[in-house]
């Protein structure tokens, strides 16, 4: 299938909003004995229950060269636990009609179930969940065949011109930094056994938890579902702490590859998630390069010229400043004159802001369609976590419209005057001619 | 398997608030078109979607992609609307939008809130006859799918692959152009190409259109009519089988391109799947797929992947429920220190295992347990009910055969799946394709950093 591409990354970053809302659901929020946070909500209408937890366990909480330590130690969690080898895993899992789902990002660790709310289903899935989540065993045979495959994606991402153009950009616009790294032969080659058990029990800590639960159980239910999953948990009381990022100098790399298109990405660390201005920089994004088909770079860059078939932008909001970043791929004998376009455009865009009438259409599609973003468990599941992970105002969803709405043209400007500083934008180009 | 918590799944099954009652609901107007309905109540929000049985399948030689390129210029001016104000239109009613082509189909939609159906029903009916083909915006959005060419399959080694071994598994039919075109036939399409495209396949009697979402269907019907019912039908050109002929004997291909990790997939042609009722086979090559690569503890990653570490990834896949013809495909990658050769191996190895020793109850035990739940989650999302929906429409099926379907996937014996496994999977009719990896010029990437403006 051939799918014309749309970038609305800024907006799924995180959107919220009431519920199903017609269904009169709400957020639910406590903390459990185990100390873990919990966040809810009951919906009784599919029987399907989702839990996910999320620990601040993700890639930057690695040292640098051991990088690839968090992304092993998330993935091997299901793969012995208790007395329970990965095939046993897989089969239980398998028997209930379950899912497991997750990632390591660069703050976080997800874990996520997804299982029918029946109760012998529910039973044995979520008893599966604790097990892997409190008892791994990181078996050293399973970690040895990891690394291999690790490995042999990382060497296979070395010649993909768009995994060398990513690899490359967060390099240089985080110097240095822990955001900046990415896993190498040579750090997921060092990583070892204790190396992960050491990270699991300093990193999986039931305090440092966050629990996000929706679906068809009852509040009491869901509270012992939270303490189920959380009360055999490593002691321990680790806060998610990054440290400060320093902005690059403006800086433009070019790499060399036979690719027939230049892969080109431009951007630099521009916002914390507590930032006051991700409001105004959310909404400007819109217009610039986040509303998919109506923003200014797919008219100028796309519509206009036919340099692109994808052209973005978007903020990737972390707990110290994630990337802005502006993303293209384009025939390689243009890929200058594809770059002046997004320069003057963003040059533009930086100066003046939208138009009122831009700022309009773009409060008016944010607000009217917050309904699309909120219209199943799996979307709201999403909602929950961010919140909760990133300690946002249990009111972020209801206080969605208004903010948007109180948004006003010199803000945006001023919002991307500040964080989108051209003095330090960094540019990659992957099969630059 | 645990037998007690198998019977309780089961059970739950039985008792889900299943569909049982009229939902969806279908019309079709005098013109031909036709309309379903699903009701959804769930959130106040709306899947619309319109298809038309036309992709690439329906292209001529020296024609491919027009299909999809006409999909891109459907974007732009009607008689009532300048270029670029649909997709303002869409995104100020608060909705997304966008479009997707197949072989067997092509398709557009909107996402939005509820409110706003009627005027996406009014957008989409105003583009199925009042399209404007502009040389202009032609000339600048065929550049935009050459773009989207080089980016999915042109750099995209595993893709060219798919593309060549496609062209070499089909000589008379249709399914070996790639949806995309050729690049030379991009080059040389022109606006015509698309209008006479457009001209053909795109009449309500060739389309039908999907609702999903909090609506209440008799509305929706006499919106239907209200904006699709004045669209006058034409006749078809008409579709030639083109059968492909019987194959005889082994075919190989390899592609050359950047990359670390060679990449391997096997095909074999296979029967179809289409009346739920009577096509066995079709149903059991849909299990032995499963019974393969269908969940975690499936065999290929089990066996392959986990245990002898001959693959880094490994995979089965059955589509028999298409317009064109069937195949049945083994891929993956070599693993750490593995040939191709043994990755060969050790996949046909596990099609031999079926067929010497067959499946067991618990494989097929465990298929059903995916199925039921899998049943159950998608009800989570309308967009993955529309499509559903319009996958099973666009191939001549009916939305009723989703469920029979899987009623009847429940109902494959182990002898039947050892059978098909027995009878398909000759070297006669099987195609190997190997992506043959090449260094990167220059051996590794080298930053060449300066600073400087951009």
């Amino acid at each position: 299938m051939m799918i014309r591409v749309i970038k609305l990354l800024a907006l799924i970053v995180l959107v919220g909003a009431a519920s199903l809302a017609s269904a009169g659901v709400k957020i639910q929020y406590w903390v459990a004995p185990t100390g873990a946070k919990v966040y809810f909500i009951e919906t009784r209408v599919l029987p399907i229950l989702d839990v996910q937890i999320d620990f601040p366990a993700g890639g930057v909480h690695a040292p640098n060269a051991k990088s690839g330590l968090a992304g092993l130690t998330h993935g091997l969690l299901d793969t012995g636990a208790g007395k329970l080898d990965e095939e046993q895993i897989a089969a239980r899992l398998v028997d209930t009609g379950a899912i497991f789902s997750g990632q390591a990002e660069k703050d976080r660790a997800s874990f996520g179930l997804r299982t029918l709310s029946s109760k012998s289903e529910r039973d044995a899935s979520l008893e599966l969940m604790r097990t892997v989540l409190s008892e791994p065993t990181f078996p050293a045979h399973v970690l040895e065949r990891e690394k291999t495959r690790s490995i042999a994606a990382i060497q296979e991402a070395a010649t993909k011109p768009d995994s060398i153009a990513s690899k490359r950009f967060a390099a240089a616009m985080y110097p240095g930094h822990p955001y900046g790294v990415t896993p190498s032969v040579e750090s997921v080659t060092s990583v070892q056994r204790d190396d992960l058990v050491a990270f699991y029990k300093s990193r999986y800590a039931a305090k440092g938890a966050v629990v996000s639960i929706i679906g068809d159980v009852s509040r009491a239910e869901a509270e012992a579902i939270a303490q189920q999953l959380t009360e055999g948990l490593p002691a321990g009381d680790h806060a998610l702490t990054v440290a400060p990022v320093t902005k690059p100098q403006q800086t433009t790399i070019k790499i060399d590859h036979p690719a027939t298109q230049s892969h080109v990405h431009i951007g630099l660390p521009a916002i914390a998630r507590d930032d006051p201005d991700y409001f105004p920089l959310l909404v400007g994004n819109y217009t610039l390069g986040g509303g998919g088909f109506v923003s200014r770079l797919m008219k100028e860059v796309r519509e206009k010229r036919g340099y692109a078939y994808s052209v973005y932008s978007y903020f990737a909001p972390r707990k110290q400043p994630g990337p802005f970043e502006i993303g293209l791929q384009t025939k390689r004998d243009q890929a200058q004159a594809a770059i002046k376009v997004v320069d003057e455009v963003l040059t533009e865009f930086i100066a003046k802001g939208p138009t009122a009438q831009e700022l309009a259409a773009a409060k008016k599609n944010m607000i009217d369609g917050l309904a699309l973003r909120l219209d199943s468990n799996a979307k709201l599941l999403g909602y929950l976590s961010t919140i909760g992970f990133y300690g946002l105002p249990l009111t972020y969803i209801d206080d969605f419209p208004a903010k948007v709405r109180a948004v006003t043209v010199e803000q945006v400007r001023s919002a991307f005057a500040q964080h989108v500083t051209k003095e330090n934008l960094v540019t990659v180009i992957v099969a630059a001619d | 398997m645990n037998a007690y918590r198998l019977a309780a799944l089961l059970a739950v099954g039985a008792v889900l608030p299943a569909p049982t009652f009229a939902n969806p609901y279908e019309t079709t107007l005098a013109n031909g078109l036709r309309v379903i309905v699903k009701e959804d109540h769930r959130a106040p929000t709306v899947v619309h979607m319109v298809w038309y049985r036309a992709g690439s399948m329906d292209e001529k030689d020296g024609t491919s992609g027009v299909a999809h390129a006409l999909e891109h210029l459907m974007f732009k001016a009607t008689k009532t609307l300048k270029s670029g104000e649909f997709n303002k239109r869409v995104a100020a009613a608060g909705g997304r939008d966008n479009a997707f082509t197949s072989r067997d189909y092509t398709a557009y939609y909107q996402i939005v809130p509820k409110e706003a159906l009627p005027e996406m029903m009014q957008l989409e009916s105003d583009r199925m006859s009042n399209l404007v083909l502009d040389p202009k915006e032609f000339a600048s959005e065929i550049k935009v799918v050459m773009e989207e060419r080089r980016m999915r399959t042109d750099d995209n080694p595993q893709a060219l692959t798919g593309e060549a071994m496609r062209s070499v598994i089909f000589q008379a039919h249709p399914y070996r152009r790639p949806i995309i075109g050729w690049m030379n036939d991009l080059e040389n399409m022109t606006w015509q190409d698309a209008r006479e495209w457009y001209r053909q396949w795109y009449t309500p009697n060739n389309a039908y259109v999907l609702v999903v979402g909090d609506v209440d269907h008799r509305e929706v019907f006499k919106l239907a009519q209200k904006t699709y019912g004045g669209h006058k039908s034409h006749a078809l050109p008409v579709r030639k089988p083109q059968t492909e002929p019987e194959q005889k004997g082994i075919r190989r291909v390899s592609v050359k391109a950047p990359a670390k990790l060679p990449y391997l997939a096997l095909a074999w042609k296979v029967p179809k799947l289409m009346d739920v009722r009577k096509d066995r086979e079709g149903l059991a090559l849909e299990v032995l797929a499963s019974v393969l690569s269908g969940h975690d503890a499936a065999r290929l990653a089990k066996r392959l992947v986990r245990e002898t570490r001959v693959a880094q990834t490994a995979g089965a896949s059955y589509d028999g429920t298409l317009r064109g013809e069937a195949l049945f495909f083994l891929e993956g990658q070599p693993g750490d220190g593995k040939t191709v050769a043994e990755l060969e191996t050790a996949l046909r190895g596990e099609l031999e295992s079926i067929r010497k020793d067959g499946v067991t109850a618990e494989d097929l035990a465990r298929i059903k347990v995916q199925m039921i739940a899998a049943q159950v989650y998608k009800r989570d999302s309308l967009v993955s009910q529309a499509m559903e929906i319009g996958g099973f429409e666009a191939v001549g099926m009916n939305w009723r055969d989703i469920d029979l379907m899987i009623e009847q996937l429940k109902t494959v014996t182990p002898d039947e799946v050892q059978a098909v496994a027995k009878k398909y999977f000759s070297d006669d009719t099987l195609t190997v394709a190997v992506l043959d990896p090449q260094p990167l010029d220059e051996s590794q990437p080298k930053p060449r950093g300066f600073a400087g403006r951009h």
